[in-house]
């Protein structure tokens, strides 16, 4: 091709004409404006609002709010890292007089920040959705295959799939109590009350869906195992599983987004150091800017959920066999 | 027929439906010999696919049996292949796959890993789908996938290939192309064949015998007529052949007149929603 035309193509490819603009503006601009309005609406509204604590924050009192948590972020690492360094001069100290020193090495005793309650509020929230899977899934593909099981199993799954994470915690908490005893504990019980709330609560849609998906294989693939005598574990990673992938995803994808709500309010009761105790302890602190912290937190935690829904949509796309099949 | 190889004897089969027991199938007797190509040929609804999947063992017969080499058949085996209308392909395989899957099960123990992959490559060379062996099904054509279909059953090696309509869903020219090569497999490997089809040129072009079955309830063997056509045939020749035409028209005779459905116009659509709902016990 002569290269004057061929350059002139790329020009035309990468040159924004009228209607690359209007999908940018599509893309771009319209979320953007949605965005826009929907503070304005908040500042005006936030405005009319007077409680106990003051007027409720408004897009700007947030902002500092959020300014304030990364400020606290910083100045605890700044500690933690000032305490290291006055021990490791002293212990270096006592080393160069008597290098038979006893050295101690002591833990920096770290008030957790938001940002650190974000991480506790994360691994929780994956212990539990991790939990909830392994338990989920086989018991799912279990009910999908055998008609028996499902008749067993269906009216226990539909009367404690309701079944608010509130109503178990106390529970949970007391049974916790019983059986969890330890001298040295190596998870706090808080941690294991919230983690198995959330597994309560998250198990049954991935159980319900992957059932479902497994139940509604295709009768000609079933026909090619039966007539190739596949055994049962053959058949269930050959067949079973890679058809009932999608189902499984749609499952997984509402058991976290349950997982992820269901944290909030069990943190809140099992006070275990994560998002939800830094809400409960604003609310329960209520100074004038508890409500604005508070209000930090909720913006968190939906980016949050909406991050873990992204992560898990990714992970499906990536392992979906079907790679024209749209994730969404 | 002294000694045949697959041996269909009264057999019958019927469905519990709420309104009692259907029959759809009453005292089929069938001898079929080894290296013999057999078609099945009805109106739709007739019960021919309710035959072959009770060859397969994919149904059980509520009364006779079928026996294959002085064995009865009572469940599902790679011995007798079956080639599904459409194809069953696993769609997370490809097509390489999707024939070792079936390679590994019939010959895991007695083939080393290299001869597995030669047998493997060898069977899709045989239906002419080496250039696309490691796509998947959703990548190939509708007769690609028939063929991965063909060559998945015929490397089990099966003591019978069970056919199900397999070129119905495809275009005039791609069956034509099929049709030539599953006679040049089958002269090559000397398969016995039983083969479901509606076709009757198709009937008539490939099979030793077409087995024309009445129309359903309680539906069994018509008539049997040997398609005595010298191999290998040739579509084209055939046409002006005078034998060949005759074949036709006795097998279009028994369709259209012995068997005729009498369907008013008004009472079609009645009939097929009827056949609809009970297609996943007749078909």
């Amino acid at each position: 091709m002569n290269p004057a035309i061929a350059i002139r193509q790329k020009w035309q490819h990468t040159h924004f004409g009228k209607a690359q603009w209007q999908a940018l503006a599509k893309a771009l601009l319209i979320p953007a404006i949605g965005l826009a309005l929907f503070l304005g609406v908040w500042h005006l509204g936030a405005q009319q609002v007077d409680t106990s604590l003051g007027q409720f924050p408004g897009p700007v009192q947030v902002k500092e709010q959020w300014q304030n948590l990364l400020g606290e972020h910083r100045a605890e690492n700044q500690r933690e890292a000032a305490f290291y360094q006055r021990q490791d001069e002293r212990n270096a100290k006592k080393l160069a007089k008597n290098p038979a020193a006893d050295i101690s090495q002591r833990e920096f005793n770290r008030r957790p920040t938001f940002f650190d309650q974000i991480i506790t509020s994360l691994i929780t929230v994956m212990t539990g959705f991790v939990l909830a899977t392994l338990i989920a899934i086989p018991m799912g593909i279990c009910i999908g295959l055998s008609n028996t099981v499902y008749r067993a199993l269906n009216p226990i799954i539909q009367i404690f799939k309701p079944v608010s994470p509130l109503a178990w915690l106390p529970l949970v908490t007391m049974v916790v109590s019983a059986v969890y005893v330890t001298d040295d504990p190596m998870l706090a019980k808080s941690f294991i009350t919230s983690v198995v709330t959330v597994t309560l609560c998250c198990l049954w849609p991935t159980m319900i869906n992957t059932a479902v998906g497994v139940a509604s294989i295709n009768q000609d693939l079933k026909n090619v195992s039966r007539v190739l005598r596949l055994g049962w574990f053959t058949h269930v990673k050959t067949i079973v599983l890679p058809s009932a992938i999608p189902m499984m995803f749609t499952g997984l994808r509402l058991s976290l987004g349950i997982a992820w709500m269901v944290l909030i309010a069990a943190e809140m009761l099992a006070q275990n150091p994560g998002l939800g105790k830094f809400v409960w302890d604003e609310f329960q602190n209520g100074s004038s800017d508890s409500l604005g912290r508070i209000c930090v937190a909720v913006l968190m935690i939906g980016f949050i959920g909406f991050l873990l829904d992204r992560a898990l949509l990714f992970i499906q796309s990536w392992v979906n066999w079907d790679k024209s099949a749209i994730v969404r | 027929m002294n000694n045949p190889h697959l041996e269909l004897s009264r057999v019958g089969i019927s469905f519990p439906t709420p309104k009692g027991p259907f029959c759809a199938l009453k005292d089929v007797d069938l001898k079929v010999a080894k290296g013999e190509f057999v078609s099945l040929i009805g109106h739709s609804g007739c019960g021919k696919s309710t035959v072959l999947n009770i060859v397969a063992g994919l149904y059980q017969a509520s009364s006779g049996g079928v026996v294959l080499n002085g064995r009865e058949v009572n469940e599902p085996g790679p011995e007798r292949a079956v080639v599904f209308q459409n194809h069953s392909l696993l769609p997370w395989l490809s097509a390489y796959q999707n024939v070792e899957l079936a390679v590994k099960r019939v010959f895991g123990r007695s083939k080393s890993r290299r001869e597995m992959r030669e047998w493997i490559e060898h069977n899709l060379e045989l239906v002419q789908m080496s250039h696309a062996m490691h796509k998947k099904p959703d990548e190939i054509s509708g007769g690609m996938k028939q063929r991965v279909g063909i060559a998945r059953a015929l490397a089990m090696e099966p003591q019978v290939l069970l056919m199900d309509e397999p070129f119905g869903a495809l275009d005039a020219l791609t069956r034509a192309h099929l049709q030539d090569s599953l006679m040049e497999i089958q002269a090559e490997l000397g398969n016995t064949v039983i083969m479901i089809t509606h076709d009757v040129d198709e009937a008539v072009l490939l099979s030793d015998r077409i087995v024309m079955m009445t129309n359903g309830p309680a539906a069994t063997i018509g008539e049997i007529l040997e398609v005595d056509l010298p191999r290998p045939r040739d579509r084209l020749a055939l046409a002006d052949n005078a034998d060949y035409n005759h074949y036709r028209s006795a097998v279009l005779r028994f369709l259209y007149e012995k068997q005729r459905k009498i369907e008013p116009i008004g009472a079609r659509r009645d009939n097929q929603t009827k056949a609809g709902e009970s297609r996943h016990h007749v078909a």
